[in-house]
């Protein structure tokens, strides 16, 4: 079924009796070309690319509970591009593209946003860090202005410029950026593999890995034997657990990361703004609501929610730079937990066993990724080689010294 | 969450500064024949489980000692905290 606006003029006009269920329940076949494990956003988007850009047919996507009950439903739903080394920035670049055109691609409506990102910077040193981040941006392609103070003043005049601590001397937009529905991209993506004979298997969790001889041959999961020729982990948050399954050690922390949301709002907040000079960032579902974070807590966790210290530090953080938020109440919080990697950047790469794939290690930044994810994911498991904007999101990158470190913090997740 | 330290009693875990596995403690010897395999390992590899997980926490704003934290990562409870130091000449550590 296509979606259209004549469809909803007729399904209007003949009492919305001719909506279907947009995916089917399929009980798991004993055999697959493709099996791919998490039936999160990257999951599913790298099913979705298998079938429509690199022909495959004979997949099934694994989902432990239902689909899009992880990450892609407990994040702060902010796209952009704004990396800055060569590993990273094609790649993030080339996901702001998709995202550009997924609604499009997919027939799904997934609300995409480009209402911007602005970063503020407070020093004169920052400013140099972000005219540096910016030329790199626009290098490879993407989007990227730098505005002063005045013009900040006009055009977000709530913020706090003249903060005694932090003042605000200016900021880097990206107008590219902003923010997507995050349930309609999981929800998008599955309807359009689904359409294209993808089995979609929820509440079905694995349990083992069939190995035999370096060679991976299937999975065993709480719905029985399933044989695959390549198995395709995509579990980020879990990828400790998953991997060690398959005997394998990560360059991995699982951290906790908190949001918030405060009561639904007048429109007062246009794009997304982040704060220079401590961890938080900000933007207004078309709810109302004003969507925020900050740092993660800070100490390996799978608890999903998280401690108030970091609540306090994300709430200072706020006041900082626009103290009006101070008046408005905070309707939830909640936590989701992160694949910290080493160097802050992710993976998507073989394992050193045969036929088993890894894609995970997205830190806190795996929503922006999620199109760019899915489709190198499924490059890399249809040709065995990676996608160009992918080569270095390699496993063995620390052995070989090939770091992807933005921040260069060193092999310390929770700095990054 | 409340840090039990052994030597000045309960102090709350803002006080203290993570670093992680406490495996850190057990640092490879750089004379041996594997020595860059090992220090790899050591240094970028993590079992990162989902239950009990032995820590390192610094307690910057305190008696900045180290300490060894044992911690259920599913529910943050901590059942068990020694001073690093015991543990690593425990292990029979020098210093």
């Amino acid at each position: 079924m296509r979606y259209s606006a004549l469809r909803i003029l007729r399904e209007g006009l003949t009492g919305n009796k001719g909506w279907r269920p947009v995916w089917r329940e399929p009980e798991p076949k004993p055999e697959y070309d493709v099996v791919i494990i998490g039936g999160g956003g990257h999951g599913l988007a790298t099913a979705y690319y298998l079938a429509k850009e690199f022909g495959l047919r004979n997949i099934a996507v694994l989902e432990k509970g239902w689909i899009g009950s992880g990450n892609i439903g407990r994040n702060t739903t902010i796209i952009r591009s704004n990396y800055m080394l060569p590993g990273n920035e094609p790649f993030y670049e080339m996901s702001l593209k998709l995202w550009e055109g997924l609604e499009q691609d997919f027939n799904y409506n997934a609300m995409v946003s480009q209402r911007s990102i602005l970063n503020l910077f407070h020093s004169d040193g920052q400013r140099d860090a972000f005219v540096r981040r910016a030329n790199a941006m626009r290098l490879a392609g993407a989007d990227a202005e730098l505005a002063d103070a005045d013009q900040l003043r006009a055009e977000l005049p709530f913020l706090d410029f003249d903060n005694a601590r932090f003042p605000i001397k200016g900021g880097l937009f990206q107008r590219r950026g902003g923010t997507v529905r995050h349930d309609a991209v999981a929800w998008g993506y599955a309807r359009g593999a689904d359409a294209r004979g993808v089995d979609i298997i929820q509440n079905c969790e694995v349990t083992e890995f069939d190995i035999a001889g370096g060679r991976c041959h299937g999975v065993e999961t709480t719905r029985g034997q399933i044989r695959a020729a390549k198995v395709a982990v995509c579990v980020a948050g879990s990828s400790g657990r998953v991997m060690q399954k398959a005997g394998m050690r990560l360059p991995i922390e699982s951290h906790v990361l908190q949001a918030f949301v405060t009561e639904g709002l007048k429109p007062v907040i246009p794009g997304v703004i982040t704060f220079g000079a401590g961890h938080f960032y900000v933007s207004q579902s078309d709810k109302g609501g004003l969507v925020f974070g900050g740092d993660i807590d800070g100490y390996n966790s799978y608890a999903q929610r998280g401690n108030l210290p970091v609540v306090e530090d994300v709430a200072e953080g706020g006041m900082a730079i626009m103290p009006m938020i101070g008046r408005a109440r905070l309707l939830r919080s909640w936590g989701g937990i992160m694949d910290m990697s080493m160097d802050g950047s992710p993976f998507i790469d073989r394992t050193p066993i045969d036929g088993l794939y890894f894609n995970g290690g997205w830190c806190y930044g795996g929503f922006k990724a999620t199109p760019a994810s899915g489709f190198c994911y499924a490059h890399l498991i249809a040709r065995d080689t990676p996608h160009p904007v992918a080569t270095q999101m390699r496993l063995d990158r620390f052995r070989s010294g090939n770091l992807i470190d933005e921040k260069g913090m060193g092999n310390q997740p929770n700095l990054h | 969450m409340i840090i039990a330290h052994p030597l000045l009693g309960p102090r709350d875990a803002a006080e203290f500064v993570y670093l992680g596995d406490a495996s850190l403690i057990d640092r490879p010897d750089w004379q041996a024949q594997n020595a860059a395999e090992r220090f790899h390992d050591y240094a970028y590899l993590r079992d990162n489980p989902a239950g009990a997980h032995r820590e390192l926490w610094y307690h910057e704003q305190g008696d900045r000692s180290w300490l060894v934290v044992t911690r259920d990562t599913l529910s943050h409870e901590i059942t068990r905290v020694e001073l690093a130091r015991d543990v690593a000449r425990a292990r029979g550590r020098g210093r």
